[in-house]
C-alpha cells in the first residue's frame, strides 16, 4: 500500500508539521520528516482535521436512487472532507430490519469513498407504532448504535422511553426528530408574522421544544442517553442547555444550513429553501451559533437531503422537504463559526469529528491526528473563495440551496485509513 | 406598475388609484348596447384555474372578452395531496400557446409568484386567489365599492371580520386598505388571526360589538364549517353569536355605513339573511364592479406591454398617459 | 416620444392663435354649423377629451344665446379604440359622458382641438359606433395643421394652420390652462416620433 508524506500541513490549524500515513495509520507525526517511496503531499497552507464524521445522511439507497445512491452519496461525502456517514433510515423499505442495514453498510463498503454506518429504524416502518428489531439490528454486521425514525418523530411518549431504555442494552442511542405532529400539520415554514404574510401555514418552534423537553425528561427518567436531531430554534437551545446543566446524557446536533438561512427566503416561495425543520429566524441563528460555540450543541450534521428536480420545482407546498449538505458544510462551518472567531479549527474537528463518532460509538474515527492513529485526514484549504455550482456537485441530486453564493474554503484531500479518496480537491 | 398582479402589497398608492380610476371610467360599459372595446383584440388572456372558483372565472373571463381579447379557459384540478397537473407543464403548455396574460388561481399560496419568477412563461401573471395568502383583484374590487359610496379612503375605518387566518381576501385587503389611506381593524377570535398579526399595519379586536358603532363600512368573510372540527371555535351557534353580523348588530353601526362580503356566504353563519339583503348591503354591487376592476387590471397590465420587435414585454413602464398628449398637437 | 406631464409655457413658441382668435374662431364655427344643419335640433356636441371638452361646452354656449336652446353636450374618451394601444405605455382613461338622450339618430358634431393624422377621429368614430348610430356625423377642429395619414377631413375648421412635421402646435385652454392660446413651437429638430 502506497504510503503518504503530507508536508507542512496545519494540524487544527497550529504551526505546519509533517504527517506520514502508513499502513492505514498516522505513523509519525513531525517536522522535516523524509519518507523512501512515499508519495509526498504538499500541504503548504492547509488545515488538517481528522477525518469528518456525519451522523445524519440520508443517502436515498435502497428506494430512491433517482435522487441518491450510496455511491454518489459518499462520493459527496469524500469530496466535502467526511470519512464516515451516518446512513438515515427512511429509504424505501425503510432500515427496521438486519437484512436492510447490511444491505446498506456493504453497499458503502463496495463504495469506498468513506465508511457507512446504517441508523436504524425505532419503529416497524417509521409508523410510530411498534419497535422494530432494535437488538437485531445492533448485532448484525453493521452493528447499529444509533436509532432515528428522522423525517418522523417519534411522539408516542411511551414508545420513546422504552426505545430509550432498551437500546441501553447494546449502548445504543436514540436519535430524536423532535416535531409534535399535530402542531405540525401540513406545516411549511417558521411560524412568525412572514408565514403569517405568506399564507403560508406555520410550523412553531414549540412544537420542536416541546418533544425535546420532554425526551429530556425521560432519558433522565429512565437513565439513557439521547441524541436530538437538527435543533433549530432558540428555545430548543435553551432546553438542552438546561439538560446538560442538570447532568443529563443530552447531545445535540445543527444542521450547516440552520446556522447561515433564515425564514425571509420562504418569501421566495422556491422550495429549494423547504426544509424539515423549517429555517428559523436570524435570532435563532444566533443562539445555534452560540450554542454550538459553548458545546451546549455537540456536533454539526448535514441532514444532505438529496431529491431530485420535479420534487422541488413545483409549488412550495407540493416540493419535498430538504436540502443537500454534505460538500458544503465544512465552508459553512468556516464562514459561520470560525471565521467570526466561534470556533477554532480544533473545535471544528471537535463538532465534525470527535464528538459524532463518540455519539455514534464509532471505533477508529474521530481520533486525533497522532502517531499510531487511524490515517483519516482532511486537508482543507481555508483560503479559497470558490462559488456553489450544481452542476458541479457529485450527489445526483441538484437542491443546494447555495447555488451561486460564493463560500469559503475547499477540501483539497481527504484520506481514509491512509486511502486518498480525495486529492488535489477531485475524487482520487 | 408591475408587470405582473402578484399582491396588493406591490400596488403603490398612484398605481391603486389608478386602476380605481380606470374601473370607474370601465364601470359605465356595463349601460351601453354594446359592453365591448377594441382594446385588447388579439390578446390571448388564459384562465388557469387549479382550483374551482366559478364566479371568479367567469368575472375574469367577462372582462377579458369585454376588452375583446381570446379566452381560454384551462382547468387543472389537483390538491395538495394528489399533486396533478404540474404547474411547470401547465405554464410550458400555455406558454407554447402564446398566452398575454395568465389568470392563475391556485390552492397553493404562492404559485403565482413562482409562476411570474420562474423561466416557464413570459406573460403577464394575474393573482386570482392563491391558497391562503392573497387575492389582489378582490380587494381591488372591495375598495372600488368602497370608494364608489365613500369617496377618499383616507381615514376611512373598515372593519375585517372572520377567519382571517385562512383568508387571502383579508390579507389583500389589509394591505391595499392601508394604501389608500384607510383604518383598517380586523376582527376575529384569537385562533383565526394570524401570528404575528401584530406586526400588520393593522387594529385587532376580539370584540365584535365594540369595533362597529365607529367603522364605515364592515366586511364579512366567509367562516367554513370546517374549521369548527380543527377547534378553531367550539360551534357554529357560538360563532355566530360571537362575530355573527345579524339585525341587532346592524342596527349599532352609523347610518352611512356598508356591509360587504366576498362570497360565497353562508347565510346564517357568518352574515343573516336579513342583513345581506337590507338596503346597507353592496354584496350584489361587489360583483358587478368585479369585472370592472378586473378589465382595468387586464387593460393596464396588458396594453402598451408589446414592444415593436415582438413579445419582449418592458417591465415596471406602466403609468397613465398625461392627458396633455392630447393637447399638443402632435399626439392629435 | 415620453408623454409629457405639461403643457409647455405659451412664451416657448410662436403664438399663432390669441384669445381674441380663438373666441372668434369658436363663434364662427358655431354660426357655420347652424347653418349647416339649418337650425339647432338634433344637434348633439361630443368632445373629445381633453381639449376638445371645453371647446365643445363653448360652442354650445355660443349655439344658446344665438338660438336660445341648450344643445347637448357630452365626451367622448377614445383611449381604447386607439391604434397605439400595444406600442405605448397604458393609458389614463378620460371620461366619456353621452347626455341623456343618446346619439341614436341625431347629428353628432366631434369636437377636438387640433387635427393632425386623423387617427383619434379614426378611433373617435369607432367608440361611436359602439355607442349608438346618428344620422349624421361632423367634424369641428380649433386648428387643422395638416399632415393627414387617413382620409378625415374636418367640417369646421377655426384655423388652417401649414406646419412642418418637426412643428409643435400647443393648444392652452382657459378651462384647463388658465389661458386661451395655440402656439408652434420647435420645428428645427426633424424626425420626432409624431406617431399618434
Amino acid at each position: 500500500m502506497t504510503s503518504y508524506l503530507i508536508k507542512r500541513a496545519r494540524i487544527l490549524g497550529g504551526e505546519p508539521t509533517d504527517l506520514l500515513l502508513e499502513d492505514g495509520v498516522v505513523s509519525r507525526v513531525g517536522q522535516d520528516l523524509a519518507a523512501e517511496g512515499a508519495e509526498v503531499v504538499d500541504a503548504d497552507g492547509l488545515v488538517a482535521l481528522p477525518g469528518l464524521v456525519d451522523l445524519h445522511t440520508h443517502l436515498r439507497e435502497p428506494g430512491r436512487e433517482d435522487a441518491e445512491t450510496v455511491e454518489t452519496g459518499t462520493r459527496a461525502a469524500a469530496l466535502g472532507g467526511f470519512t464516515a456517514v451516518h446512513a438515515m433510515a427512511n429509504t424505501e423499505p425503510v432500515a427496521d430490519t438486519a437484512g436492510v442495514v447490511e444491505q446498506v453498510w456493504r453497499l458503502g463498503r463496495e463504495a469506498g469513498h468513506c465508511d457507512v454506518f446504517p441508523v436504524g429504524a425505532v419503529t416497524v416502518g417509521l409508523q410510530g407504532e411498534r419497535l422494530a428489531e432494535l437488538g437485531a439490528m445492533a448485532d448484525s454486521a453493521a452493528r447499529v448504535r444509533v436509532f432515528s425514525d428522522d423525517g418522523k418523530c417519534v411522539s408516542d411518549a411511551v414508545l420513546m422511553r422504552r426505545a430509550l431504555e432498551y437500546v441501553k442494552a447494546f449502548d445504543g442511542v436514540v436519535a430524536q426528530h423532535a416535531q409534535e405532529p399535530r402542531l405540525t400539520e401540513d406545516a411549511q415554514m417558521n411560524e412568525g408574522e412572514l408565514s403569517g404574510r405568506l399564507g403560508l401555514r406555520g410550523w412553531p418552534a414549540v412544537a420542536e421544544e416541546a418533544i425535546i423537553a420532554r425526551d429530556c425528561l425521560l432519558a433522565a427518567h429512565v437513565g439513557s442517553r439521547l441524541h436530538i436531531c437538527h435543533v433549530s430554534t432558540a428555545g430548543s437551545v435553551e432546553i438542552v442547555r438546561w439538560a446538560k446543566s442538570k447532568g443529563w446524557d443530552v447531545t445535540a446536533e445543527a444542521c450547516p444550513h440552520h446556522l447561515i438561512l433564515t425564514d425571509d427566503l420562504a418569501a421566495t416561495y422556491d422550495p429549494i429553501y423547504k426544509v424539515n425543520p423549517p429555517l428559523r429566524s436570524a435570532a435563532d441563528v444566533e443562539a445555534l451559533r452560540a450554542g454550538l460555540a459553548d458545546g451546549t450543541i455537540d456536533i454539526v450534521a448535514t441532514d444532505h437531503a438529496p431529491h431530485p428536480l420535479e420534487d422541488k420545482d413545483c409549488e412550495w407546498q407540493a416540493a419535498a422537504f430538504g436540502m443537500l449538505g454534505l460538500e458544503t458544510a465544512l465552508s459553512i462551518v468556516q464562514e459561520t463559526m470560525v471565521e467570526p472567531g466561534l470556533l477554532d479549527w480544533a473545535g471544528v474537528a471537535e463538532r465534525l469529528s470527535y464528538a459524532p463518532a463518540r455519539i455514534g460509538r464509532l471505533e477508529g474515527h474521530g481520533r486525533p491526528l497522532a502517531e499510531g492513529e487511524p490515517a483519516n485526514v482532511v486537508l482543507y484549504d481555508p483560503a479559497v473563495r470558490r462559488e456553489v455550482d450544481p452542476a458541479g456537485l457529485a450527489s445526483l441530486s441538484r437542491n443546494t440551496p447555495y447555488a451561486g453564493r460564493e463560500l469559503p474554503g475547499q477540501v483539497v484531500a481527504t484520506f481514509l485509513r491512509g486511502r486518498p479518496t480525495v486529492l488535489d480537491g477531485k475524487l482520487a | 406598475m408591475n408587470r405582473h398582479l402578484l399582491s396588493t402589497g406591490d400596488l403603490s398608492r398612484d398605481d391603486a388609484e389608478l386602476i380605481l380610476a380606470t374601473a370607474e371610467e370601465l364601470r359605465s360599459l356595463a349601460d351601453r348596447p354594446i359592453k365591448k372595446l377594441p382594446a385588447l383584440r388579439g390578446r390571448t388572456v388564459v384562465n388557469l384555474f387549479f382550483e374551482d372558483s366559478t364566479r371568479t372565472r367567469i368575472s375574469f373571463e367577462a372582462a377579458a372578452k369585454r376588452l375583446s381579447a381570446d379566452v381560454i379557459n384551462f382547468s387543472a384540478k389537483g390538491s395538495s395531496l394528489s399533486k396533478g397537473e404540474s404547474l411547470k407543464d401547465t405554464a410550458l403548455t400555455l406558454e407554447a400557446m402564446g398566452a398575454d396574460a395568465v389568470v392563475v388561481r391556485h390552492w397553493a399560496s404562492g404559485a403565482p409568484h413562482l409562476l411570474a419568477h420562474s423561466a416557464w412563461v413570459r406573460s403577464s401573471v394575474v393573482n386570482a386567489g392563491d391558497g391562503t395568502h392573497e387575492h389582489p383583484t378582490q380587494a381591488l374590487l372591495d375598495a372600488f365599492t368602497l370608494w364608489r359610496h365613500l369617496g377618499s379612503l383616507d381615514g376611512r375605518r373598515v372593519a375585517i371580520v372572520g377567519d382571517i387566518l385562512h383568508s387571502r381576501v383579508a390579507r389583500s385587503n389589509a394591505l391595499l386598505l392601508r394604501t389608500l389611506g384607510a383604518e383598517v381593524t380586523l376582527v376575529a377570535p384569537p385562533t383565526l388571526l394570524p401570528v404575528g398579526v401584530e406586526g400588520w399595519d393593522a387594529d385587532t379586536s376580539y370584540d365584535l360589538d365594540s369595533v362597529l358603532p365607529k367603522t364605515d363600512a364592515v366586511m364579512m368573510l366567509r367562516v367554513q364549517r370546517e374549521r369548527m372540527n380543527d377547534a378553531f371555535f367550539p360551534t357554529q351557534r357560538e360563532y355566530s353569536r360571537r362575530y355573527g353580523l345579524d339585525a341587532r348588530r346592524m342596527g349599532m353601526l352609523p347610518e352611512h355605513t356598508l356591509v360587504m362580503h366576498p362570497g360565497p356566504m353562508i347565510r346564517g353563519m357568518e352574515i343573516t339573511a336579513d342583513v345581506a339583503d337590507s338596503d346597507r348591503s353592496v354584496i350584489v354591487e361587489q360583483v358587478t364592479n368585479g369585472v370592472a376592476v378586473r378589465m382595468a387590471v387586464l387593460y393596464l397590465l396588458l396594453s402598451g406591454n408589446e414592444s415593436d420587435t415582438g413579445r419582449t414585454p418592458t417591465t415596471g413602464t406602466l403609468q397613465a398617459g398625461a392627458p396633455t398628449t392630447d393637447l399638443d398637437g402632435a399626439a392629435e | 416620444m415620453p408623454a409629457e406631464t405639461k403643457a409647455p409655457p405659451a412664451e416657448d413658441g410662436r403664438t399663432v392663435l390669441d384669445a381674441r382668435d380663438i373666441s372668434r374662431a369658436l363663434t364662427r364655427i358655431a354660426h357655420e354649423i347652424l347653418e349647416r344643419n339649418k337650425g339647432p335640433e338634433g344637434l348633439v356636441l361630443l368632445g373629445i377629451p381633453t381639449g376638445g371638452v371645453p371647446l365643445a361646452r363653448r360652442v354650445a354656449a355660443r349655439i344658446a344665446s344665438v338660438e336660445g336652446v341648450d344643445i347637448p353636450v357630452g365626451s367622448l374618451d377614445v383611449t381604447m379604440y386607439r391604434d397605439d394601444l400595444r406600442m405605448r405605455p397604458a393609458r389614463t382613461l378620460l371620461p366619456t359622458d353621452i347626455p341623456p338622450g343618446g346619439i341614436d339618430g341625431r347629428t353628432v358634431v366631434l369636437v377636438d382641438d387640433v387635427l393632425y393624422s386623423g387617427r383619434t377621429i379614426r378611433a373617435a368614430l369607432d367608440a361611436m359606433n359602439d355607442i349608438g348610430r346618428p344620422r349624421t356625423v361632423r367634424l369641428a377642429v380649433l386648428v387643422d395643421r395638416g399632415h393627414r395619414e387617413l382620409p378625415i377631413r374636418a367640417d369646421f375648421v377655426g384655423k388652417n394652420l401649414p406646419t412642418s412635421v418637426a412643428e409643435k402646435v400647443t393648444v392652452r385652454l382657459e378651462e384647463i390652462e388658465g389661458e386661451d392660446s395655440v402656439t408652434i413651437s420647435g420645428g428645427a429638430a426633424t424626425g420626432e416620433g409624431e406617431s399618434a
